[in-house]
Parts: C-alpha cells; structure tokens; sequence
C-alpha cells in the first residue's frame, strides 16, 4: 500500500511537525484565553496580522528574533482591544471576537498597500533555516521529523511545555484556571478578576500572532493576502479537541497537519490520479470534525467560558 | 469564653442603594474580639448586602469600615482579607471543577512564583481541618461533594488565610440538622480561639443558641441590638417583624365538587426519582390538600404532573368531571391551575426579565394582555404594578429585572401572579422554602383565603408542621405511593412520620387485594 508507505518516511512526518508549528502556537494562545473564561475570535485576524507584522520588521532591516518579538507586540495590541471590550465592559465576545479579525485582517492589508504600493510580487526575506540538533538529528525518521526543523518549531513545542507548567503549577496558572471555572471564587479571594482575564487574553494573543508569523518567517519567506487561510478556526476546533489541555492540544495540532501532509502526498500517487483532488483537500477538515466528535464527548469546559464577570451585580 | 474589650470591627453610617431601592440605610454597629453577633432580619432587610460592604464586594455609598482601628478602602475585598476578614457566602464562591486544595490556596500565595508550595498546603489544610474538625480530602473535586463538604472548603478558605473575622451567611439554610450541629462544633472552637463571628440567620433558635448579642435589621436600617440572655424568641421576631406576630388560625372548611381528579396514575422513574405508582388523588375545592414526605419520594412527579410539564404514562386526569386527552401546561393555565414552582429562580423567573414580563409570563397570550398577536405592554404593566402593590413586593418598580429582587419579594410576585388569575386549583411546591417568618405567614394565609374563595390548594412541603397547620386533607408520599386521605388531626406527627418512612402503605396494598 502507497499510503502506508508515505507513513513511513522520514519527509512525511517532518512536513506534519512543520505545517503543525503555527498551529500549536496560536492553538496554546486560544486555551490560555479560554482557560480564563474568554473565547477569543479575533485569532485569525491576529495570526494575519502576526504574519504581516513579523515579516515586515525583518524586512525592514530588524533580525528575525526581533521580528517574531514585533508580530508578538502587535498581537498583544489586539488582545488588549479584545480584553478591553470583552472584560470590562462585558460585550458580547462572538461579536467583538469577529470585529478584531475584520479589523485585524484590513488593516493588515491596508498596512501592506502602505508599505509597499508598487510591487506586484511580495518581496521575500532571508527566513529562518533549519537548525539540526547534533546527535539527536541522525536518529533514523524520528531525527529528521524532530530535530532538523527550524528554531520556531522548537520553540512552539516548548511553549507548550511551559504554558502547561503554569497553567498546572504555579498560582497564577490556578489564577488563570479559576477564573475561567467561577470568576466570583477569584473575587471573594481578593484577586482582580478583569486583571487576570485580560492578561490572558492579551498573552494568549500574542501566541497567536507568533503562530501567524510562522507562516511568513519559516514555512515561507513571503507574505500574501489569504496567506492564514482559515488556520485561526480551525485552532478554535482544535482547543476543543484537546479539552482545554496544552499537552491535547498539541497533539491535535499534529493529528490535523499529518493529514494535510498526507492529502498531499496520496494526491501523487496512483489513487490521486482516479479522485478528484478536492476530495483530498476536503481529508483533513473531515477526518477533524470526525476526530471531534469523538474527542469531545468527554471534553470539560471551562464552567464560565464566555460568562462576563461584572463585579457588584447580584 | 467571654468576649474581650478589643473592638475587632465597626461599622459607621454604611448606605448603600441599588436605583431606587435603599438596601442599607445609615447601618452602624461593632463587633468584639471573641464575640458572636447575629445579623437578624427578614429577606430583603439588606443583611447579605451589608456583608457584602464589609467583605469589599460592593462598595458603599458612604460610610467607613474600620477592623481593628483601620479603615478599610471602598470596595477591595483583598484589604478586607489582608486585614483579617472572611466570609462564607450563601452562594459558595466555589469552582467546582478545582479541587478542594486548588479552592482554597487560590489567591492565597503571590501569583508570580515559579512554585506552589503544594506539600506544604496540603499539610497545613490537614491541620486546620483536624483541628475545626472540617473533614475534606483535599484532592477531591469540589463539584463532587456535598452541600455541607463544600461548606466546610468555604470555611477553610477563610481559616487557611488566617482571618479574625468570620462572616458566615446564612450557613444553615442547606444544611441537615446534623450539619448544622458540626458547623457549631466549629464554629464554638474557632470562638474559643479568639475569631469573632458574624452570623447571619432568621432562624431565631439557632441565632439563640450561638450568639452573644443580636444586631436586628429591618428595611435596611438597625432597629435594634440586644444580649441573647437579656431576650427569648418572641422578642426577637418583635423586633425583626416590627409587630407581634401570629400563625393564622385554620378553621376546617368543608370541600365541595372535585375540581381536578387524577386516577390511578401511574408516571416513569425519572433518573433516581420514582414516577408515581397508581396513584388516585382528588382535589376538591374549598380544601388544602397536603402532601407530606421527605423529598424525592415522587413530589416531583405529581407536581408536574398536575402543572402539565409530565402526561401520566397509564390513568387519567379530569377537570371538573371532563377527561383530559391531551396534557400541557398551556393547558392547564387554560383550565384555571396555578403554580407557585419549587424553584423560583429557575422555573418560577427569568431573572434577566423584569417584573412586568415575569408577571404576565403563564397569560401573555390571554386577550387581557394581547390582541391578534400584539402585547398590550400598558396593561401588562399596570397588572405588575398591581401585585406589586397588593402583594407588598418591595422593589424600586415594574421595570427592574427580577434578579434583583431577595427571595421573599420574588416569592410574593409569583403568588401576586398565580392568585390574581383567579385559579380553581393552586399548585404550591415549598412555598415558603428559604423565606422569613414574615413573607412565610403573608404566603400562607394568602393560600388559605384563597381555599375559603373556592379553591383547591395542593400543598407541597417537606416541612411537617407546615403541612399540618394549613391542610384539610394530608397524604404521605413515599417511592411514588399515596397514603390514603387523613383528615385534619386524624393521625400525629409521629405516626405520618412512619408513613413518610415507608410503612403502612404494604398493609394498605394487602387491605386492598
């Protein structure tokens, strides 16, 4: 079987764990905000505006770790606008979640005609390269799936680790947790509730636009319009399917890539030829909802996921 | 012990007002180091909202808060917890899918540390429920345990923070009588380790039995403070009602034509709830019927069965001798049932709606109310404004969404809506539960004009005596069986309390074959 064939190569899972990076760190962005009590839809229009942004500030004469830290900056920024309107004020967070990816995504293209108003292919910029971990690397498939990816990668499973260890571990994880559980537990301890929640929010946004700039940054060296193309939602898709857990999560993330990774290669083999190929480009998103459906049953929301806490109110 | 001379807390000239409602008006009084004061008052007489100043969980409109000689900020619980006070709410602040050790550290240590010390909080929990005697596992899931467990985490809560004022809100409402003896366990060790304690009830026995004076507020002012050995009971409700008080007098009245007749109904168990089992019950007008047992024994199942919420699996139902085929609660609005639900808040309101839509919520499509499908929003108004005058509903007007209202003044909206329809049978599921004795005797001898006009009142309560004072006719319910009918004095307390458990309905069956 060609199939089973493609599941052994070595290029087959290193494409899963790289078409997986941006994924994982807007996916961990998403279940830190969530985790606090706030669904966050501005997630495709930051990661648009994360890839912009990372991108332009390298091209602009900036090193590449500065510009993941602008594409950071500028997520932040609109997680801020996100939390201000969802937290204090208590606005609806479908609508106001929906309004920052219309405005993140246009004013990242008018950003874009701004800067660079005459040209007609996207100019590229010198991207990050693969960086083989000595030893590690020369382990047979695992070595070249893993550990010859570029830093951004590395970085993205590590975030994972770090986010789970807070968010389990230390008190401003349980902070964290507990406010996305019952915000009033948070109030009657003494802890600012708005604080905690719009810190996650604009954390976990920054996450986001960090995955966008992976795009820009490392998997191309180029940025185009429609260049996230629907990777934000499904990230919300996917925080479901790893119940609210970083460790689940990134295993999702590497789930859904590895049958991205997979259309494409059947689509070269001898059944690509008999289907259709919008049958394999549908794989994906079919096996997901699919995986969904089973994941979620036992999946645990958070009890006040989208519950405005407004202080003083009985 | 006795209470020191150290002034742990004092309140001066605390007001606090939600739009046009003064919940407290210019509220002053102190607390003693090792002292018990209780917090008396009915529903809605601003005591949780005072707490709640205190706590720095509202802030007030004037007035200062001093612990310990310092005054606390406006509106910060952590200065009210950094400077030692506590609180159990009534509504426990509790997040069910923590564990109880998460619940209680949270926001006990920094936030930006690298490392909670788990081991040594898991120890120092230990300690303390050793010491309160406040079992807890404390890797349980809080959303696992029951009321009175997570009760004891909400006080180890207070207790891990090593607070030296405890605010308890009204802490025995759910718990069993045995419960609540061990919350005074606790309650007695924490007294005689030099906490003070504010204890909020209107339960006057227990205020009795734990407190060392009595702080009574009525209509969000103090009209009085007392020594609970300079006073007994009665004095107390004087104070708290503002008049003496009086159990109505229920004079046996004698029933006429049955008005709603379920034969030989038999429901299906709904998850551990027994369904009814053959059950023929007949309520006449004229008449209290009560149905006594204690809870989940198929009260359920017959309260909705006779609201329209459950059609009976086999048996029949009629209504002034017409049998009834098809079976919905619009269809028992229509044929003249009202219901006072068990769950005010989650059957009986829509807490986001305000009074005038709670009001006409069972009639909105009677042509009072619209016409060809048009609300007529004025009558409807007038109508809330109504009951709101006739039934006392304290309230800044028709307009306010009802979750604003205390318990008392929802309860009495819905009585103003169900006995102003003029209903030949009323459907009463724990009418009174978690109400003051004031709002308690108003409701009961609105049920009980309401049986001298003609109508039929089925009366549901775990509570016995209620059941005995007001009912003409009393069945036990016990796994989804009816005793038979015993009229008013006809058996004692003791001898329904067997019924209630189980025995008699056997022998009843064997009588009957």
């Amino acid at each position: 079987m060609e199939i089973v064939e493609i599941l052994f190569t070595a290029s087959f899972w290193a494409a899963a764990i790289r078409i997986a990076s941006p994924l994982i760190f807007a996916t961990l962005g998403e279940v830190i905000c969530e985790r606090a009590g706030v669904l966050n839809l501005g997630i495709e229009g930051i990661m648009v505006a994360g890839a912009f942004a990372g991108w332009m500030a390298v091209y602009s004469g900036t090193g590449l770790w500065v510009g993941v830290g602008v594409a950071m900056v500028v997520g932040m920024l609109f997680g801020l606008l996100h939390s201000a309107l969802t937290v204090p004020f208590g606005l609806s967070q479908h609508v106001v979640g929906l309004g920052v990816t219309l405005l993140a995504t246009s004013s990242t293209y008018y950003a874009y005609r701004l800067a660079l108003p005459e040209v007609t292919s996207p100019p590229k910029i010198v991207a990050f390269q693969p960086f083989e971990i000595s030893l590690l690397s020369e382990i047979p498939i695992v070595g070249e799936a893993l550990f010859s990816q570029t830093p951004l990668t590395y970085l993205a499973f590590i975030s994972v680790a770090v986010v789970a260890f807070i968010l389990y571990r230390t008190p401003l994880g349980l902070a964290v947790r507990a406010a996305g559980e019952n915000p009033n537990a948070v109030a009657a301890q003494g802890l600012s509730v708005t604080a905690i929640r719009m810190g996650a929010v604009i954390f976990g946004s920054g996450l986001m636009a960090v995955g966008g700039a992976f795009l820009t940054m490392s998997a191309f060296d180029s940025f185009f319009f429609e260049m996230v193309n629907g990777r934000g939602w499904i990230c919300i898709a996917l925080v479901v399917f790893g119940s609210w857990r970083p460790g689940k999560a990134l295993l999702g993330a590497v789930l859904f890539a590895a049958f991205d990774a997979l259309q494409i290669r059947v689509q070269q083999t001898s059944i690509g030829t008999a289907v259709p190929y919008q049958i394999f480009l549908m794989m994906p998103y079919i096996l997901s909802i699919l995986a969904l459906v089973m994941m979620s049953r036992r999946a645990e929301i958070p009890a006040a996921l989208m519950v405005p806490f407004n202080k003083g109110e009985r | 012990m006795t209470p020191s001379p150290v002034e742990a807390l004092s309140l001066e000239g605390i007001t606090k007002r939600f739009g046009a409602l003064t919940a407290n008006d210019a509220v002053s009084f102190s607390l003693r180091e090792g002292e018990v004061v209780a917090l008396l008052g009915e529903n809605g007489a601003g005591k949780t909202t005072l707490m709640n100043i205190l706590f720095g969980q509202y802030a007030a409109d004037s007035g200062t808060v001093r612990v310990f000689g310092k005054t606390l900020p406006s509106g910060n619980s952590r200065a009210a917890l950094d400077a030692g006070v506590g609180m159990v709410h009534q509504h426990f602040t509790l997040a069910d899918n923590l564990t109880v050790q998460e619940n209680i550290t949270l926001g006990a240590e920094p936030l930006f540390r690298l490392r909670a010390d788990r081991a040594g909080a898991r120890q120092r929990i230990l300690d303390l429920s050793e010491k309160y005697h406040l079992s807890v596992a404390p890797d349980a899931r809080v959303g696992a345990l029951t009321v009175g467990e997570r009760q004891r985490v909400e006080i180890l809560k207070a207790l891990y923070r090593d607070v030296r004022i405890l605010i308890l809100d009204e802490p025995t409402a759910v718990l069993t009588p045995q419960e609540a003896e061990d919350l005074f366990t606790t309650l007695r060790l924490a007294i005689a380790d030099g906490l003070s304690i504010i204890f909020i009830s209107h339960k006057l026995h227990e205020v009795m039995a734990i407190a060392d004076r009595v702080v009574v507020l009525r209509h969000g002012k103090v009209t009085g403070g007392v020594n609970t050995k300079e006073t007994d009971k009665a004095a107390l409700a004087a104070l708290m009602m503002g008049t003496q008080t009086e159990t109505p007098k229920v004079a046996n009245a004698s029933p006429g034509a049955p008005l709603l007749t379920l034969t030989n109904v038999t429901t299906r168990n709904k998850g551990s709830a027994p369904g009814l089992k053959d059950v023929t019950l007949s309520l006449k007008a004229g008449q209290i019927i009560g149905l006594a047992g204690v809870s989940g024994n198929g009260q359920a199942a017959i309260a909705d069965v006779v609201g329209g919420t459950l059609a009976p699996t086999t048996g029949t139902l009629d209504i002034g001798g017409r049998k009834q085929g098809n079976w919905s609660p619009r269809i028992a609005v229509q044929n003249g049932i009202a219901r006072i639900p068990e769950d005010r808040h989650k059957t009986g309101t829509i807490s986001d709606f305000d009074l005038t839509e709670n009001a006409i919520l069972e009639r909105y499509t009677d042509a009072e109310f619209s016409k060809s499908g048009w609300l007529n929003w004025r009558a409807a108004r007038n109508f809330a404004s109504e009951i709101i005058q006739k039934y006392d509903v304290r309230c800044p007007g028709p307009d306010t969404p009802i979750r604003l209202l205390s318990g008392g003044n929802m309860q009495k909206l819905i009585l103003g809506r169900t006995l102003e329809a003029n209903p030949n049978v009323i459907l009463a599921n724990q009418p009174v539960r978690g109400l003051d004795i004031g709002a308690v005797n108003y409701v009961h001898s609105q049920l009980l004009a309401a049986r001298d006009r003609g109508a039929a009142v089925l009366l549901i309560s775990e509570d016995l005596d209620e059941i005995m004072t007001l009912s003409d006719v009393v069945h036990v319910i016990y796994d989804g069986q009816l005793s038979p009918a015993f009229t008013r004095g006809q058996k004692s307390p003791a001898e329904l309390g067997l019924w209630m458990a189980g025995q008699g309905y056997e022998s009843e069956v064997r009588d009957a074959s």
